[in-house]
Formats: structure tokens, C-alpha cells, sequence
């Protein structure tokens, strides 16, 4: 008998606590436009990385709506390979540089996470916004094109939804024109989301490598006034993609909204992201802000509104917000910046109407604190008014940031274009098809306002989708 | 070869008033009257909505006419015939309201006569007689003074400072007193949409008016444009510019197109303190 020696197994530590990304201090960064997290540096990133267990089966691969193939892509930045980790990610995701930003990842691929239930998960996020930062730098390389098929597709949308239908078709072979109705391409991610949490420079390199792959963009373009879905045919698509997002302000109908200094979140952040009025007078857009500004909501709009407010220079920004903080649709991570920054939440109170001045100019808003009562149909527990809890708050801008309905224009213009009650499109479950044959939509115009990544994957089902059905048509 | 988006025409048709025909196939071949464009001039540019003047799907162009007020008409009004406008998004808005009525009365002030014109011959082509009353403050600001005279079946002039025509637009009472007018167009500042509605509301006269406030996108999106007809918040860009001018909030219309006032005066002097003007931005 051979006697084995017992070998001391190596025990492997577990680092439980995440590598943190390096941030702007609070203090300096409420006085500036630029990005807040600063990302990891290679060190850091192959910290982080090596914290990654390399499941056999990944959970956060489930977690990821566009499938990453997440734990391939740690190793590599194990390796130090990080251009082909970054190469990876492209595999899956088009725009990784745009999702490591702004997807909720603590609700996703983190979520799943093994060692999230020992300690923190793995800051996938800040890996995936590591490799797309990397390689940038480097220079972005461009895979192999496939042989042309000779389809053409009509993507109509330039945001999440859209560019990744686009990339994914052109990958495919096929020939895509991107209708863009704005003059940039980007949709939500220029119009929306703020510089400091997703610098623009970062969206048109994207978009500019969505391009690159031998995508068309056409901007100015607003389908349903310039051309309609059916005139696309016409012109020799073969099938069509629409992606137009969910984009039309929602107003919540009370006396006094009309007022100057109210705006709709949606007008706020148009201004400042896409036209650039934090800049003004170097940018022609204008944007006015006072030195008591409140922001109705409590979303990420929200957030994104109340902090963009206090970097044009209001003195006190407060969030006001119908439920508790437990309710609040904000990604954690976004309430925490916000608070850090300075931000007052007054929690359980609902605007009832504007006061003016004499100038038309918005100068008080009546309140009423609230009580929450039992969950209503989207679970969260039901917001009730205290009956004689009224009292008037000193305001000189209102931000109204409580949602944003579905671009009703194709809809209005599109024949046998079913839609929901909520003007959504409707669509087949598994196939994204629309009740037009050859029609395809998918992100928030079928599903009412959501997240970045979800758009994204829902423009990748349907490239997938499109690609099987041009296949199939002879 | 023209450019998409090129200059084809200028002209000036009164002190700070000129007319710009631009090439720009797709939107010559949507575009119906009634409807607008959004337009930006450079990267650093705001957008600013015009409305469409004429259009000739022919030769694949849209023309529009504008007024140089700030810093971004000023800054178009500098580009020459053959330079490009960057970007020129549109048709936006819906189109006009072109049929049968019988008798229209078109009303038409300042740099807004320019899109009137292009109404009031759709509204002649669909069998309407057609009386006209185009208004300035004086008279070298009247525009298309001999196309309107041609293009109606009657047609009067109306200036501030009565240096022409008829002072101020009372006479307008007298027209609706004496003729039957089954439906009447009104294009201009609002002082003129809310004069003009007010004298037709007393008369039952149908009253169609164009509105013009503040626009980003023009395409349902930002909500500045918003204006209160008939009790109920609606989009200029998307639910108008056109609406009924007996039910809309003119006083709020005018607040909200002041919104940006002082930016926009601090704009335009600091455009022309720093050089701006013509001279030095040649295009």
C-alpha cells in the first residue's frame, strides 16, 4: 500500500469586500459636470478580478439580459489579456462601455452573484466599463465583416434598443440604415442621462463604432413624418425595427404647471445633456435655474435632475417624493450620490398645486405629507394623503420627473400598428414581431420606460429575430 | 450637385426680415402647409423652429421666411446662398386644414405673412374665396404685399402707425360686420391671433390660430411648448401648431414665450460684442 501524503490543501482567501472605484469627492464634484466614478485603474481591476470564484455555472451569466459571458471576460482580466476580454464582451454587447455605466448591474448580473452571499459580488460593472475604457484608449479593433446577404433593415431610433438591433444586423450582414429623429444619435443616453454619470464622449464613440460595423446613420430623420413604416417598404427595406423609446413627458395635471421655472424632467435634461446649456452662453440653449429647486419623483430622472440642478448652481435641491425611501424605482447607488451631494429628500409628500408671480414665474408649491397604506397593483404600498397636513414650500424651479409615456408618433401614423392602451406596441412575446409582418419593436415602446440594458436586450432578441425571418423570406 | 440642406435662395424681403429656399428633397416631398422645421446651425447651436413657407417637391425645396431678432436668426441670416444648414429636421407638426370652407378670412402679422401665403393659396385651390388683411408695424415691413393681392380675392393692408393701409386692425370688425366668413386663419404675434379671435368670437366665426413658443425638440419630447386650449395641456409641436384661437390661453402663451428673455438678449448682445455679425462669419 502506497501511503498518499496528505497534501495541505491551499487554502485560497477570500477577499469579501470589493475593490471601491475611485470617485470625485462629493464636495468638488456637485460644482462640476464631470463623470463621478472614475473607474479602475488595471491594478484595481485585476484585484477585483481575482476576487471572481469562475463558477462552473455562473449564475450572473442569467442574470445579464444580452448573456455576457461574464466569467470568460474576469479571467481574461485575470491575465491582463484585456483587450480580448474586451473583445469578450463585444461578443454580446455592442455599447459595454455605455453598460458599465449606466445598467443596474445590483439587480442583475451582481444580484446573482455567488460571493455576494458571503460579502460583496463582484463589481462586474466596473470590470465591464474597465475593458470598454481600455480598449478605447487603445484603439478600438473591428471584428470581421460577414458576407452581405443583400437584406436591408430599417432601424428606426437611435438609442439602446436601436443601436444594438443595429449592430447585431449589420454584424449579421445586413445592410442597416439607423433613422434618428434628434440630430445626435443615442436617444436616452444624450437627452437623458447627465454627463457626470455618462459623458457623451463615450456615447458617440459607441455609436461611432455601431457606424463603423456598416450601420447607416440617417439624423433629422423622424419616422412617421419624413418618411412612414410603410414608405420604408416602399424604398426597398425588408424589414423594420422600431425602437423609439419612451419619451414624452409625463405632467401630473395640477394648477400652477404651467407656470415659468416648471419644467418636465425630460425638458430639463434636453437642455442640459443634449443642447449643452450648462455651458450657456458658449452653447445657444439657455436654461434658468434658482436657488430653491424641487424635483418631483423619486427615480433615477429624478436623481439625475435634483443633482444636475445643484451643478448649475441651485443652493438647495430637494427631492420630493410621494412614498418612502424603500419605494423609491432609484438605483441605490444614485440615491447615495445624491445624498452625498447634498440633496434633501422629503419623503411621503405629494405636490397639490403652483403658486406664480406676477411675471408668470413659478415662487411656492402647496404640499400634502402622505401615509402609505396597503400595496397597490405594482406592490409597493399605496401612498394616501393625511387629510390637513397642507403646507407651502418656497420654490423657484420645479423639475416634474414622474415618468415618461411611449413616442405616440409612429403609432399615429403606422395602419394596422396594434398598441396597447398605454400607446406601447404590442408585440409577440417570443418573436418581437409587431402585428405588421416584417415590423419588429422592442425596448421601451413596447414595454413602457425601463432600463438602458434592457432596451439593449430587447434590440438584440429582436436582431436575432429580424435575421431568422430575412432568412427565411426568399 | 446641390447639398443636402443648401442655400439656393436668399432674399431679403423687408429691414431684418429674409427668406432662405433650401434644398432639401425629402422634406420638399412630405411637407404640407401649416407644418415647421427644426434647424440647427453648428455644434455649439440651439434649435429653433421655423415654419415652412412653400415647398416645391419639383426642384426639392422648402423655403422659409424669418425674422432677425437673436443671436441664432441673426447668425442664419449671415449665410449665403450656397452654404449649408447643418441640420434641418422636419416635416414636424401636422399639416393645415385644407378644404371647401366658402369664405375664409386669412389674417396674417410680420414674418408670419410668409407661411399665410402658402394657406391662402391651398385654401383658394380648394374652391374657398379668399379675403385677406396682412399687418406690420410700418409699412417698409410689410412682406409679400403684390403675391397676397394676387393670390386673394380681396385683400387689405394694416400697419401700427397707420403709414399704410388701415391703423391698427378694428377695421377687421367692420369686414366680419358686412360679409359672411365661414371660417378665418390667423398667422402673426399673438397680440394679432388674440385681437383677430376675440373680434371673430363675437361674430361665431370658426377660428384657426398658429402658435409659436418655445420649442427644444418639436417632437413631443421636452414639453416647453405646452399651451392651455380649451382648459386642457397640449403640445404646440405634436397636438398643433395649429388650434382653435376662441379656446387658447394667449396670456400664458405670452408669459411662457418670455420664459428665456434675459438669456436670450444676453445671447444676442454678446454675439455682437464679440465680433458676431456677417463681416466676420462669412460662411
Amino acid at each position: 500500500m502506497v501511503a498518499i501524503a496528505e497534501k495541505p490543501r491551499e487554502k485560497r482567501k477570500i477577499k469579501r469586500v470589493s475593490t471601491p472605484m475611485p470617485k470625485q469627492k462629493p464636495g468638488i464634484r456637485r460644482h462640476n459636470f464631470s463623470e463621478v466614478a472614475l473607474g479602475y485603474t488595471e491594478e484595481q481591476a485585476v484585484a477585483e478580478a481575482e476576487r471572481c470564484l469562475q463558477c462552473p455555472e455562473p449564475q450572473c451569466v442569467s442574470g445579464c439580459p444580452v448573456e455576457i459571458q461574464i466569467p470568460a471576460f474576469i479571467k481574461l482580466i485575470k491575465e491582463r489579456k484585456f483587450e480580448d476580454a474586451a473583445k469578450e464582451v463585444k461578443k454580446k454587447n455592442s455599447l459595454p462601455a455605455i453598460c458599465g455605466r449606466v445598467c443596474p448591474q445590483e439587480e442583475q448580473c451582481q444580484q446573482q452573484c455567488v460571493m455576494g452571499k458571503a460579502g460583496d459580488a463582484i463589481s462586474i460593472g466596473g470590470l465591464e466599463r474597465f475593458v470598454a475604457d481600455y480598449e478605447m484608449e487603445k484603439g478600438i479593433k473591428l471584428p470581421r465583416k460577414q458576407r452581405p446577404t443583400g437584406r436591408k433593415v430599417a432601424v428606426v431610433g437611435g438609442g439602446p434598443a436601436g443601436l444594438t438591433a443595429a449592430a447585431n444586423l449589420a454584424s449579421l450582414g445586413h445592410e442597416v440604415v439607423i433613422f434618428e429623429a434628434l440630430h445626435k444619435p443615442g436617444g436616452v443616453l444624450v437627452y437623458g442621462i447627465p454627463e457626470f454619470r455618462l459623458p457623451k464622449k463615450i456615447v458617440a464613440a459607441e455609436a461611432d463604432y455601431v457606424q463603423k460595423l456598416g450601420v447607416t446613420l440617417k439624423p433629422n430623420a423622424l419616422i412617421g413624418k419624413l418618411f412612414t413604416i410603410a414608405e420604408l417598404f416602399e424604398s426597398g427595406c425588408d424589414a423594420i425595427f422600431i425602437g423609439t423609446g419612451a419619451g414624452l413627458p409625463r405632467f401630473l395635471r395640477l394648477q400652477g404647471e404651467n407656470l415659468g421655472g416648471v419644467y418636465s424632467a425630460n425638458e430639463f435634461l434636453i437642455r442640459v445633456n443634449l443642447m449643452k446649456s450648462y455651458e450657456f452662453p458658449e452653447h445657444d440653449t439657455p436654461i434658468r435655474i434658482g436657488s430653491k429647486v424641487a424635483v418631483i419623483g423619486g427615480g433615477n430622472v429624478a436623481m439625475d435632475s435634483a443633482r444636475s440642478a445643484l451643478r448649475l448652481g441651485a443652493e438647495q435641491v430637494s427631492i420630493i417624493y410621494r412614498r418612502s425611501r424603500e419605494e423609491m424605482p432609484a438605483r441605490r447607488e444614485e440615491i447615495e450620490n445624491a445624498e452625498e451631494e447634498g440633496v434633501i429628500f422629503k419623503l411621503l409628500t405629494n405636490p397639490k398645486r403652483f403658486f406664480g408671480d406676477e411675471k408668470g414665474w413659478v415662487k411656492q408649491m402647496e404640499c400634502i405629507e402622505m401615509r402609505l397604506g396597503e400595496p397597490d397593483e405594482s406592490g409597493r404600498r399605496r401612498p394616501i394623503p393625511l387629510e390637513g397636513s397642507e403646507f407651502l414650500m418656497d420654490v423657484d424651479t420645479v423639475i416634474i420627473a414622474v415618468g415618461r409615456n411611449p413616442n405616440p408618433i409612429i403609432q399615429r401614423t403606422t395602419e394596422g400598428l396594434k398598441t396597447t392602451k398605454r400607446d406601447t406596441i404590442i408585440v409577440d412575446e417570443r418573436t418581437m414581431q409587431t402585428s405588421i409582418a416584417g415590423v419588429y419593436a422592442g425596448g421601451d415602446i413596447v414595454t413602457g420606460e425601463a432600463t438602458v440594458i434592457s432596451a439593449m436586450g430587447a434590440g438584440k432578441a429582436a436582431a436575432e429575430a429580424i435575421h431568422s425571418y430575412l432568412m427565411r423570406k426568399k | 450637385m446641390k447639398l443636402m440642406y443648401e442655400i439656393v435662395l436668399k432674399k431679403e424681403l423687408a429691414p431684418r426680415i429674409k427668406l432662405f429656399k433650401v434644398f432639401s428633397p425629402e422634406i420638399a416631398a412630405k411637407a404640407l402647409p401649416g407644418q415647421f422645421v427644426i434647424l440647427i446651425l453648428d455644434e455649439e447651436g440651439e434649435r429653433i423652429p421655423l415654419t415652412i413657407a412653400d415647398y416645391d417637391s419639383t426642384e426639392g425645396t422648402i423655403t422659409f421666411a424669418f425674422n432677425e431678432v437673436g443671436k441664432t436668426t441673426m447668425q442664419l441670416g449671415c449665410l449665403d446662398e450656397g452654404s449649408r444648414i447643418p441640420n434641418i429636421a422636419g416635416p414636424l407638426g401636422n399639416p393645415s386644414e385644407i378644404r371647401r370652407f366658402g369664405h375664409v378670412l386669412c389674417v396674417g402679422g410680420g414674418v408670419m405673412i410668409a407661411p399665410l401665403l402658402l394657406q391662402v393659396k391651398a385654401l383658394r385651390k380648394a374652391g374657398n374665396k379668399v379675403t385677406t388683411v396682412i399687418g406690420a408695424r410700418k409699412e417698409d415691413l410689410l412682406i409679400f404685399e403684390e403675391e397676397m393681392k394676387e393670390a386673394s380675392h380681396e385683400s387689405y393692408i394694416a400697419t401700427d402707425d397707420g403709414s399704410k393701409g388701415f391703423r391698427g386692425l378694428d377695421f377687421i370688425n367692420e369686414l366680419l360686420d358686412t360679409q359672411q366668413y365661414n371660417r378665418a386663419i390667423v398667422m402673426g404675434p399673438v397680440f394679432t391671433m388674440k385681437t383677430v379671435s376675440e373680434m371673430t368670437r363675437s361674430f361665431g366665426v370658426p377660428t384657426i390660430v398658429t402658435l409659436t413658443p418655445i420649442m427644444v425638440d418639436g417632437m413631443g419630447m421636452c414639453g416647453v411648448c405646452r399651451v392651455t386650449v380649451k382648459g386642457e395641456t397640449k403640445f404646440a409641436c405634436i397636438d398643433g401648431p395649429e388650434f382653435d384661437g376662441h379656446q387658447v390661453d394667449f396670456e400664458e402663451l405670452v408669459k411662457r414665450q418670455r420664459t428665456f428673455l434675459p438669456e436670450e438678449r444676453m445671447s444676442t448682445l454678446l454675439w455682437e460684442k464679440l465680433g458676431g455679425g456677417c463681416h466676420s462669419r462669412k460662411a
